[in-house]
């Protein structure tokens, strides 16, 4: 579903991913796990088009298009969605007119009918219940006066009303308390499917203890130094970020090697 | 004909302004300058009575005393160079002036502008139900709906058959308002009003749909000074609606209107105006100079409500007010205001409480974007005999991009202990991280921004008519575009 190849990205031309190469399968699970500043919110903004994120070097295939070359909301409507790490409040604007407008751009680019306002409230409603939301939040303003855990709520409540193939996970679990850990996870979890791919990036282990990764990866210094199993993921929690950067001479001259292949003998 | 046809085809390769044509009608224009002798031209064109011109002559006596001893006013927060009033032509009307029975008469190029323009009145006529007088380089050429308003008693007609079949009407409420020398565009209106609207609405009616004018400038270097005058007798209801657009033109005009609302004891006027003016382009060229003096007099337990959404001219310079002179009476003034590019607007309202148990709400939206520069000016003033006035205002900004402005100056002037007044302003922006957010929920930017910007406006959208409210919308889109990005 997702071949990103070697991937470079710049911010206010600093360096930031010096060459990530993964690939996403659907029906996958993918934890990106890293330090801060090793690049882990940067590679979600390089993929969903964020402005400032200039990619220097490197390709990204989403469902065979380049989605490089997309604007945002071209990629949304294609069915990359991100949950983010700090959700926006937009005063004045319902979430229900909001997610209204979001989920019939989204049909519209497949030539879907629109969802009129009663089909969409009843879904939205029972959409509402995965996540234990109180209905009346699809009144108020976007965001506005949400408390940490329900701007978290609310992403993954318009995930599960945009059904996206691949959902990026930012930092889903930063400042949220054990109970809204565990009914954010649910909520992913309910998401699973053979046709999703999802990207977790959480600097902690403990979000992983709910939405069991098929595969770890670690950033560091924007590259991905170790790639494995779900246990690669308690390992880091035990060890420590210090221990993968010792031990990431392997893995680097690994992927490089990798990436050498894609970018082909000329450069 | 071939300018018209180049210009329109200039006008198709360009999507900023699209109102912005000129019409190949022939107009009646008199030679430019102000002095008696034009006063003299544009009562007698009109065929006016003598006490008519007289009124205009005051006014213009009154004018040149105004502009020797201090010329335009220049405390609003708006630049502009001097106007040469001698380089003005202060009446145009088409030549065809001859009376129409119906629309099949009207010039088809006429028809056709109107077209362009989207009100097409047959089509107003059949769907909307609302009566159109369509005012067309001053001189109104079609009236609808005249039939069904003259069955409830109700006068709708353009200001100069007002003169003609209603004189005694006119002469009785005409600057009770706004006086012949309130201020120095209001006088200068009052000395050469071309022509405008006249409504009067008698005692316990209420008017059967809502009444609507068309206002267009045309022809080149021809100032419009509209002139309307609305009188609701006691307990009578009025919903009045004013649109306007102008075709583009490089050369700035100058646009000084007088509105007059007369609210008699229990009478409720509601004025809604959406204006979309040519606002000149990127970098300031061009654009209506809109000056504009509108006032409301409220008896005891009257309302008068204005709401306008504004996105249009080079240069507003506006303040829709009510005077609240009988007990109970109640004053309202709902705004959006839009400036983009090089706009400069300086607007707001008046609210004077005399009577007792006064109230008054202002709600005023201000949008700002590109190098645009806004403000809001409000005067709340409470009278010493005003026992138990009370005000609500709230000043809202939103800015778009970093090189615009707004400014807010409110004057609260209170004279009596038992008022209660209140006011709110806030400030915002919108940010590129609310844009990305709703990018990557699969909105296109421009509807992220109509979208944001809309609910920012809400409050005000919803005292606006129903089919002026769609209008409403479409105009914010059209006149944001590009502004963010």
């Amino acid at each position: 579903m997702l071949k990103i190849r070697n991937l470079h990205a710049q911010v206010d031309g600093k360096d930031i991913l010096k060459g990530i190469t993964l690939d996403v399968k659907a029906g996958e699970v993918h934890a990106v796990m890293g330090p801060n500043g090793s690049g882990k919110s940067t590679l979600a903004c390089v993929l969903t088009g964020r402005e400032g994120y200039v990619v220097t070097k490197g390709s990204v295939e989403f469902e065979g298009q380049d989605l490089l070359a997309m604007a945002p909301e071209e990629r949304a409507r294609e069915g990359v969605f991100l949950s983010f790490q700090y959700p926006v409040e937009i005063p004045g604007m319902s979430t229900a007119y909001f997610l209204k407008a979001a989920v019939n751009a989204v049909r519209k680019h497949h030539g879907l009918d629109a969802l009129d306002a009663m089909d969409f409230l009843k879904l939205a409603k029972e959409k509402a219940k995965l996540v234990h939301m109180d209905e009346s939040f699809l009144n108020r303003s976007v965001n506005e006066g949400f408390s940490g855990g329900e701007k978290k709520r609310n992403e993954i409540f318009q995930m599960t009303m945009l059904e996206p193939k691949l959902a990026i996970l930012d930092e889903t679990d930063s400042g949220l308390d054990v109970d809204a850990l565990r009914t954010v996870s649910e909520g992913v979890n309910a998401m699973r499917s053979p046709e999703r791919a999802m990207i977790v990036i959480t600097h902690y282990q403990r979000l992983l203890d709910h939405i069991k990764a098929d595969m770890t990866h670690v950033l560091s210094d924007g590259r991905i130094v170790k790639s494995g199993g779900p246990e690669l993921a308690l390992e880091v929690e035990a060890k420590g970020y210090g221990w993968i950067a010792g031990d990431s001479q392997a893995g680097h001259s690994e992927l490089a090697k990798v990436a050498k292949a894609v970018e082909g003998p000329a450069s | 004909m071939s300018k018209s046809t180049e210009a329109s085809d200039f006008v198709d390769q360009q999507e900023e302004y699209k109102y912005g044509f000129f019409s190949d009608i022939e107009s009646d224009v008199a030679p430019p300058g102000l002095n008696e002798d034009i006063v003299r031209l544009i009562s007698s064109k009109k065929e006016e009575p003598e006490w008519m011109l007289e009124w205009r002559l005051e006014a213009f006596r009154a004018w040149e005393q105004m502009n020797a001893r201090d010329g335009e006013p220049r405390w609003a927060q708006v630049k502009f160079p001097p106007i040469d009033y001698q380089a003005i032509s202060y009446y145009a009307a088409p030549k065809d002036k001859k009376t129409l029975e119906s629309l099949d008469e009207v010039d088809p190029e006429l028809l056709a502008t109107f077209d362009k323009l989207g009100i097409s009145l047959n089509e107003q006529k059949r769907l909307s139900g609302v009566a159109v007088d369509a005012v067309f380089d001053s001189v109104s050429v079609a009236t609808t709906f005249k039939g069904a308003l003259a069955d409830v008693g109700v006068i709708f007609c353009s200001f100069s058959e007002a003169l003609r079949e209603h004189p005694d009407l006119v002469r009785k409420y005409l600057g009770t308002v706004v006086p012949v020398r309130d201020n120095f565009y209001a006088t200068l209106n009052s000395a050469v009003f071309s022509d405008g609207s006249f409504c009067y609405i008698p005692a316990g009616v209420r008017c059967p749909m809502e009444l609507s004018t068309y206002f267009r400038i045309n022809a080149a270097n021809t100032g419009q000074f509209e002139r309307t005058l609305i009188v609701a007798e006691e307990g009578a209801h009025v919903s009045y609606l004013e649109g306007c657009t102008a075709p583009m033109r490089d050369e700035n005009q100058l646009h000084a209107a007088v509105v007059e609302l007369v609210a008699m004891p229990g009478a409720n006027i509601k004025y809604s105006t959406v204006q979309n003016w040519y606002p000149g382009d990127k970098d300031g060229k061009g654009g209506i100079y809109n000056f504009v003096t509108k006032r409301g007099k409220c008896m005891d337990n009257a309302k008068i409500s204005w709401t306008q959404v504004e996105t249009g001219s080079a240069i507003t310079w506006k303040y829709p007010s009510v005077v609240l002179q009988g007990d109970n009476s109640v004053g309202e003034f709902y705004s959006v205001a839009v400036t983009n590019n090089m706009q400069q607007a300086d607007t707001g309202t008046k609210m004077v409480h005399l009577g007792k148990n006064t109230k008054s709400t202002i709600i005023s939206k201000g949008i700002s974007a590109g190098k645009a520069q806004q403000s809001y000016r409000g005067l709340v003033q409470i009278s010493p005999k005003a026992e138990n006035a009370r005000n609500y205002s709230q000043c809202d900004s939103l800015l778009l991009g970093d090189k615009c402005g707004a400014h807010t100056f409110p004057y609260i002037d209170v004279r009596n202990a038992s008022a209660q007044v209140e006011h709110e302003a806030s400030t915002s922006k919108i940010g590129e991280d609310q844009l990305f957010y709703c990018r990557q929920r699969g909105l296109s930017e421009e509807d992220a921004v109509s979208m944001i910007v809309n609910g920012f406006c809400k409050e005000v959208f919803k005292e606006l008519p129903m089919e002026f409210a769609v209008e409403a919308q479409a105009l914010l889109g059209i006149s944001l575009e590009g502004a963010v990005g």
